[in-house]
């Protein structure tokens, strides 16, 4: 009786799993202030994983200072961030990968080494640099990333040499090769011309698809927000006073649910075997 | 055409450029040439072939004291010194420029100390350097040292911070800690600029090298051109003032050189 209880809690926490465990981020009534002026205040979110949230509002509204807080870069004045039940880290760590509009690749390494340094900084904590047969296994899977996103031509070029469009998708490789749970993205393609900006669309929902990745991305493109999120959250002041601009700060106001059929699709590979799911995604990168 | 639009071809720059030394160089000899005639013991501008005496005696004759090839033992020595000093300043500066420019504990108390002693005045401490070290080589290296490593330091903490916020978080998100954050990010972006750090003081080291000769040597091209003033031997002053600013120029250009081939991707990366 007790292993049948047992075994249904297990499918049941694997179910919940499948089906995004409702609360994989949670915010509790988190506020942003700066001395006087408030940049967010109360704000309650639940987010569950691999959902592709998308982060729009007017400029200077708050939403790449919410993006920084997840990120760890900053700590909330009030109100406490969860990731997975524990509190969020003030620091910014291996659990979650970030890609900037710019800067977010770096200069004086080839892009290779740009990819492979992920592999290397976590496993060489004296020196940063692993050697022999570790490096070539390092640099090996860097190279499989890169031809992914298909820098395959490119290894040893520096990222001065690559267009814009090429940088950022090194810098999403460089982002992907630490598998970590959480990707933020803060206008990744906001300098891009449109028609690059397309593929990079395609590329992202493919990475998002082959991986269990939950996404969170500011952008001020508002179609670029509906047509890859799974989760639209909108920025916006409800409440202003003209006499004090910063009394009042910004608050999610509108939160839609898009997309349900790719989110539907994914949930279901979820709860697939592994050796099936991997063959869907394959056929997935076929098509 | 307007001035500011106009440029000279490639024939043009090469000539403009040989231009100025052309006349310099001929102004010297017309003037050398006129002293001459008046009083053929003038020693004041001595002439072309009395300098090229003055080197084959300095720089291929054996000292008949000594037996030592003046010139080249000068050389050897002022070289080791200026080497030494700047070996010495290059890892202090680049150790604190990058303390304080990247860790906040290390830059609130370093920062304003630097910014202080880079107004001490090197020259000015160079008795107490005697007094402390001694007249002998540290003395000499120590003035090259505290002259130029707070210029360096004070430099690498800028360009430290002006290394892209995002980069660091980045490379925070890769899973480096911040030894190796410093080791892989920060390092290896600051050591093109502290060759071109080094090529602006160069000038500065020079100075406190010859003025360090100057006071107490016993050998260092500073000391035998102070040494032979007395002789108003303006024939072997002035190749010694050529060769060095022959020599510092060589530096300015190997650095310039070694910044190209160790670091090409600094060039694309500036812009």
């Amino acid at each position: 009786m007790s292993d049948m209880n047992s075994a249904a809690a297990a499918r049941a926490t694997l179910a919940d799993r499948a089906a995004c465990n409702p609360s994989f981020i949670e915010v509790k009534n988190v506020w942003q202030e700066y001395g006087d002026q408030v940049v967010l205040e109360r704000l309650n979110l639940s987010v569950a994983e691999g959902e592709f949230c998308t982060l729009v509002g007017a400029s200077g509204c708050g939403k790449s200072t919410f993006l920084r807080m997840l990120l760890g870069q900053e700590r909330p004045s009030r109100g406490q961030i969860l990731l997975d039940g524990q509190p969020l880290a003030h620091e910014p760590d291996a659990s979650r990968g970030v890609v900037f509009q710019r800067y977010s690749v770096f200069p004086h390494l080839s892009v290779l080494n740009n990819v492979a340094l992920g592999l290397e900084l976590p496993r060489a904590p004296l020196l940063g640099r692993l050697f022999g047969g570790a490096r070539r296994e390092a640099r090996e899977q860097a190279r499989a990333i890169l031809r992914k996103v298909g820098l395959g031509a490119s290894l040893d070029k520096y990222p001065a040499q690559l267009s814009g469009g090429m940088q950022q998708r090194l810098a999403i490789a460089q982002a992907l090769i630490m598998k970590p749970r959480v990707l933020l993205l803060d206008e990744p393609f906001g300098a891009l011309d449109p028609g690059i900006r397309k593929d990079m669309h395609g590329l992202l929902l493919e990475l998002w698809h082959e991986t269990r990745l939950t996404v969170f991305m500011v952008t001020h493109d508002l179609s670029e927000g509906f047509t890859l999120g799974t989760r639209i959250l909108v920025f916006d002041k409800p409440r202003h006073d003209p006499h004090a601009p910063g009394a009042f700060g910004a608050r999610i106001t509108y939160d839609i649910p898009l997309n349900e059929d790719r989110r539907a699709a994914r949930a279901a590979v979820a709860t697939l075997p592994a050796h099936l799911a991997g063959a869907l995604n394959a056929a997935h990168q076929g098509a | 055409m307007r001035l500011i639009n106009r440029r000279p071809g490639r024939a043009g720059w090469t000539m403009l450029v040989i231009l100025p030394f052309a006349l310099l160089l001929f102004a010297y000899l017309a003037g050398s040439a006129s002293r001459l005639a008046e009083n053929p013991n003038d020693k004041l501008l001595p002439s072309a072939a009395q300098m090229a005496d003055a080197v084959e005696r300095m720089a291929f004759t054996p000292d008949k004291r000594s037996g030592d090839y003046l010139l080249w033992q000068d050389t050897a020595s002022s070289l080791k010194r200026l080497g030494m000093g700047l070996g010495i300043a290059a890892l202090a500066g680049l150790c604190l420029g990058i303390a304080a420019g990247t860790l906040p504990l290390f830059g609130a108390p370093l920062s304003p100390l630097l910014t202080v002693l880079s107004m001490v005045p090197p020259l000015a401490i160079l008795p107490i350097l005697f007094i402390v070290f001694g007249l002998g080589e540290l003395a000499k290296v120590m003035l090259i040292v505290i002259g130029v490593t707070p210029v360096l330091a004070r430099d690498l903490e800028q360009q430290a911070r002006q290394i892209p916020q995002e980069l660091l978080i980045k490379a925070q998100t890769l899973g480096a800690n911040t030894w190796t954050l410093i080791l892989r990010v920060v390092l290896p972006q600051l050591l093109p600029r502290l060759l071109i750090a080094l090529r602006l003081v160069l000038g500065s080291a020079w100075l406190f090298l010859i003025a360090s000769e100057a006071i107490a040597s016993t050998d260092g091209l500073g000391y035998r051109i102070f040494l032979v003033r007395r002789y108003l031997a303006m024939d072997v002053i002035l190749p010694y003032v050529i060769w060095i600013t022959f020599l510092a120029w060589t530096m300015d250009l190997g650095l310039r050189q070694l910044t190209r081939l160790c670091f090409p991707w600094y060039e694309g990366a500036k812009a």
